[in-house]
């Protein structure tokens, strides 16, 4: 087997590795964080001025004197809800175009390495995760960095604000800040964090329990045992709600800690400011803003906790999102690629071995020849190799050992030319969600309604077609009608049909259908494949017996 | 908007309830803290400020003030705990309600697309509830009970500014239900295209393998690009109106503040209040809209928490297909008098007229081609499905007016593809009496064609190790031995026999006779020769027709 080169970028953290895609938006990323720094410095500025007015006014001073202040009172009074709007809009708009991106890109890389270069093709919920991890990427700008900095520079500039005023203030306020932005965060990440590790595994007991109940739902029920299972569950939840409890205890310690530097900062200011107004060396207009300015100022790192969180859930996401973009390609094209053969060729296999990429070789030594237009049927009980020696066969899998088509040695020739000669039909292929027709078409795109049709009939899904609503144009897939596991696998030989590869991979074409329907399809289906070469892979070999030979893989 | 507390969650939530009492206490306490700190605050700058003290004079109020702190910080830890521990409890509690109701709404419920459906709420769904009852729940109290408080201090200190607030504040939850109301279709529609679209990617990405078989997954990269943009520019759209309600929000409690602290100003100017009065208020104003404004902040984590426990609802408030409540099940024949089965909601019978009666001693094989509703008339007879029509008597009462619990402990059944669930195969023959011994499990197992020591580990091997390579017609063998352990009055075996070789075939009919001769009635639905020679009675169902 060629050795594989994993391509591992140490000591950098999967987060970092995200940035290039979020910095693609950075001036978009700019614009929302200084929108953010203005939305939060308005609710500073509206309490800050509004205490030096109140205080000022105690004075009687003339009221022009406090023009100046009162415009600004009202300035940030409005100024504030628009800026936010504004920050929100446009945070979201380069969230989603940084987010489009990497969704490309992610695409782009599992275009080369899938089926075989991620575990994800091998189980359908990690597929799913996977999708949602790339869609949690975008609280990256979006609840991490903008909340992050805008809050940063209000509270650096408050600080700044303090110094001048009185100097002690600003330390006062500047310690309280530091302590709020991170010691704060870090309780509630870190607590999170450390729940979320000792309570995965029971989570995933809990899943798995419940699945089992819904699968074996009928099982349970008759044999008495689904109250039994039922029990089991609330114990799993139960064990969970423990694992929870010291979370619980560590986010009730962090928003305590939060009041308690604001508050904390507001005694601690007037016990410096007191004895300063007394020694003449602040002004006494000024000792409310400077009492007031740590409340105000703890709205711009109140949203800090929660960014820590986000980041926390980021980071999972963004590790497996990288082991995508990083992931290697099991079967690179060669550099100087053969071109594929032309017509109808045979395939032979010689000593071939393989097997799916950290697992062992499940196939070992194979020999098999399959003449030019030959039919071959391939059996054996599951886990023996059938879907791997079809893998191989399709370009999906490295192998050692010999396999030729006609007269080209496979791995001499690019994956995209082994499949424009070997049309591969997997178990279970996939439905778009689109209509009947467009799901064959994609086979062989700008193929007219009439030979999709005559793809269709081919593999007896006529009848069902006539009965369907919209006949060609009914839609399948996850938003359109049940399609049951014998149509899907049939639609997906139809697409074979259609492609017309002068080799074609057949795994289980009927395993879902019943004896009679069986024999009738792949009766049928053998006809409308007449010359071509076919490789029908089937653990039972019945209704194979038309097939010119059988062998049985061991 | 949805309803902000669904009476529902109460009941089935018991956590909520107890949040809900937790919440109060600390919302109330908060608020007479937030005011005590108002009111330090102002009268200390303004001794300090105007009447000359010095910290010694203002010790015994900073002291106070201290105290305040160190209680607002105590107050909101209790709190936080409490919400987050409620949120754990209530996701379990609605857990365990919904998937006890999904067990009482039986398999035939299940099937389809509602299993993925079910198995997402009742992991992901329920967990979502979290924020919901953790967040959302103890700010909507916190809304109520604080600016209720705080306006009342306002007023005992400035008639002016209790007004402007008394004016404002309550225009807040009026406009967000307005604007709510308007922008109601756009919000629900955006997060219909956010989930179009990374449905979209989802339905791409499982594709690739049959977009690479065809050499298309080029041609997709461009597609998907400009899909992707299309709902990009959509969202937007839509989010531009659905931030409005946080806009007005935001704005009118700025704004109010604003005006509060001019008129307070103002009026200062005239010698119409003194600094410690204005102070306090200025202080407090803000304080009146900052929990309004947090309600609204936590309503969008907690949308898919009320969306999920919508659904948990639906869910619970679904009849199942038999509602008996008689728990005394007579013995005797079970006697099918010409039952018929429409699904609900299809248009296709799929069921038509049968008649039999199972007795006990008896075989009875039920034949007819694929999709003539033979699973069907064994769900209908295990109670998963009421008849359309016709009636399924036992010993002469109604099955329809039995607790289904109780008849169904006295089936066995052997379903077409049995579940194995673990963890070991002896586990699985043992789900109707976990107390067997092993050597009564092993001799079960012979008994349905399984010799244990051909397995792994035995009776002990681990299904999860087996289930790749178990076939379907092994695991019906597991579930008859299950049935054989412990044989009940009534056996019901689906295609038992089916991807069997010669020898266990045999095996297994014998085992059902012996089973028949035990003194059980048997009902089996069967394609085969084997199976259908040894049954005392052979029904054949009909064709079912379409009803147009």
């Amino acid at each position: 087997m060629t050795t594989v080169d994993v391509k591992v970028a140490r000591g950098v953290s999967p987060v970092r590795r995200l940035v290039p895609w979020v910095a693609t938006e950075w001036k978009r990323l700019a614009l929302a964080v200084f929108l953010g720094t203005m939305a939060i410095g308005c609710g500073v500025g509206l309490l800050a001025v509004s205490a030096w007015l109140i205080s000022s006014a105690a004075l009687r001073p003339p009221i022009f004197e406090l023009n100046l202040a009162i415009v600004g009172v009202r300035a940030f009074g409005i100024g504030r809800g628009c800026f936010r709007y504004a920050e929100r809009l446009v945070s979201h708009d380069a969230a989603f175009r940084a987010l489009s991106r990497l969704r490309l890109a992610v695409y782009d890389r599992l275009a080369v390495v899938a089926p075989a270069g991620v575990p994800a093709y091998r189980r359908g919920d990690l597929l799913e995760r996977l999708v949602r991890d790339v869609d949690a990427t975008q609280d990256l700008p979006l609840r991490v960095l903008v909340p992050y900095a805008s809050g940063a520079i209000v509270a650096i500039m408050s600080v700044v604000l303090a110094f001048f005023i009185l100097p002690a203030a600003g330390v006062v306020l500047l310690v309280s800040l530091l302590l709020a932005a991170t010691v704060v965060p870090w309780i509630t990440s870190a607590s999170a964090a450390e729940a979320e590790r000792a309570s995965a595994p029971a989570r995933g007991e809990l899943n798995g329990d419940v699945l089992t109940l819904l699968d074996g739902i009928g099982d349970l029920t008759t044999a008495g045992a689904a109250q039994a299972w039922l029990d089991r569950l609330a114990e799993d939840d139960r064990h969970i709600g423990r694992l929870a409890e010291r979370r619980s205890r560590a986010s009730g310690l962090a928003s305590g800690l939060g009041i308690l530097l604001s508050g904390g900062a507001v005694v601690v200011t007037l016990l410096v400011a007191i004895p300063a107004v007394r020694s003449g060396a602040l002004v006494g207009v000024n000792l409310a803003v400077l009492a007031l300015l740590p409340l105000a100022t703890y709205e711009a790192v109140v949203a800090m906790p929660t960014a820590a969180l986000a980041l926390g859930r980021v980071r999972g996401s963004a590790q497996r999102v990288v082991e995508v973009l990083d992931a290697v390609d099991p079967v690179p094209d060669p550099e100087s690629p053969v071109a594929a053969p032309v017509g109808v060729v045979g395939v032979r296999l010689a000593g071939v071995s393989s097997g799916w990429p950290g697992g062992e070789h499940v196939l070992q030594g194979l020999d098999l020849d399959v003449a030019p237009g030959g039919r071959v049927g391939v059996v054996g009980s599951s886990g023996v190799g059938k879907s791997t020696l079809l893998a191989v066969l399709a370009g999906f899998l490295p192998y050692d050992g010999s396999v030729r088509l006609g007269d080209v040695e496979m791995h001499d020739m690019t994956g995209h030319d082994v499949r424009s000669v070997v049309g591969w039909c997997p178990q279970l292929p996939h439905v778009f969600d689109t209509s009947v027709v467009e799901n064959v078409r994609l086979a062989k795109p700008g193929a007219s309604d009439e030979e999709c049709r005559v793809a269709l009939d081919a593999v007896g899904l006529g009848p069902w077609l006539d009965a369907a609503p919209q006949g060609l144009a009914t839609p399948v897939g996850d938003h359109g009608a049940l399609v049951s596991a014998g149509q899907r696998q049939r639609l997906g030989v139809a697409r074979v049909l259609l492609a017309g590869h002068p080799v074609v991979l057949l795994d289980e074409p009927t395993e879902h259908l019943d004896e009679s329907t069986a024999d009738v399809v792949a009766a049928e289906l053998l006809r409308a494949l007449e010359g071509r070469t076919v490789l029908w892979v089937a653990h039972r070999p019945h209704g194979l017996a038309s097939l010119d030979r059988i062998v049985r893989l061991t | 908007m949805s309803k902000p507390l669904d009476p529902r969650l109460l009941r089935y939530a018991r956590g909520v309830r107890t949040l809900l009492i937790g919440s109060v206490a600390v919302a109330s306490g908060t608020a007479v803290l937030v005011v005590a700190q108002a009111f330090c605050l102002g009268d200390v700058v303004s001794r300090v400020f105007l009447e000359g003290a010095t910290l010694d004079d203002v010790k015994t109020v900073v002291g106070i003030l201290t105290l305040v702190v160190l209680g607002r910080a105590v107050l909101a830890s209790i709190g936080e705990t409490l919400a987050q521990r409620a949120a754990t409890r209530t996701s379990a509690q609605l857990r365990e309600a919904l998937l006890a109701h999904v067990v009482r709404l039986g398999p035939i419920w299940l099937s389809g697309e509602r299993r993925g459906q079910v198995a997402t709420l009742a992991t992901r769904g329920v967990d979502s509830v979290e924020p919901y009852v953790a967040r959302y729940l103890p700010s909507l109290v916190i809304a109520v009970i604080v600016p209720l408080t705080v306006g009342v201090a306002i007023l005992t200190q400035d008639f002016v500014a209790a007004v402007i607030v008394a004016v404002t504040a309550p225009l807040i939850p009026v406009f967000m239900a307005l604007i709510g109301m308007y922008t109601q279709t756009a919000t629900a529609k955006q997060w219909n295209t956010l989930g179009v679209l990374s449905g979209h990617f989802l339905d791409v990405v499982s594709g690739l393998p049959t977009l690479k078989a065809f050499g298309r997954e080029r041609a997709q990269s461009q597609r998907m690009a400009e899909i992707d943009k299309r709902y990009r520019t959509a969202t937007m759209g839509v989010l531009r109106i659905s931030f409005l309600s946080s806009f007005v929000l935001e704005l009118l409690a700025t704004i109010s503040v604003a005006v509060v602290a001019v008129s307070i100003g103002v009026r200062m100017l005239d010698g119409g209040l003194t600094l410690r009065t204005g102070l306090t208020v200025l202080i407090l104003a803000p304080e009146v809209y900052l929990p309004i404004r947090a309600v609204g902040a936590q309503f969008h984590a907690a949308a898919d928490g009320i969306d999920a426990a919508e659904q948990v609802f639906a869910i619970i408030g679904t009849e199942p297909a038999i509602t008996g409540t008689r728990t005394d099940v007579p013995t005797g024949d079970v006697v099918v008098d010409d039952v018929t089965v429409t699904y609900p909601g299809a248009d296709v019978v799929s069921l038509a007229p049968v008649s039999l009666t199972l007795r006990a001693g008896r075989i009875t094989a039920v034949v007819g081609p694929s999709g003539v509703g033979k699973s069907t008339l064994l769900a209908t007879l295990q109670g998963f499905v009421a008849p359309t029509s016709g009636t399924v008597t036992v010993g002469g009462v109604d099955l329809t007016t039995l607790d289904p619990e109780a008849w169904r402990s006295r089936l066995g059944v052997v379903g077409q593809d049995p579940v194995l669930v673990g963890p070991t195969v002896g586990d699985d023959v043992r789900l109707r009496r976990p107390h067997a011994t092993d050597a009564e499990v092993d001799t079960a197992l012979r008994a349905a064609g399984i010799d244990p020591s051909t397995l792994p580990d035995g009776a002990a091997s681990r299904v999860g190790d087996l289930a790749s390579d178990v076939s379907a017609g092994q695991r019906r063998r597991v579930a008859l031995a299950r049935v054989l352990l412990d044989p009940p009055p009534l056996v019901m075996l689906d295609e038992p026999t089916a991807g069997l070789d010669d020898a266990t075939e045999i095996d297994v009919v014998d085992a059902i006779r012996r089973l028949a001769d035990a003194g059980a009635a048997v009902v089996v639905v069967a394609h085969r020769p084997s199976l259908v020679q040894g049954a005392d009675e052979i029904v054949e169902l009909d064709p079912v027709a379409v009803v147009a």
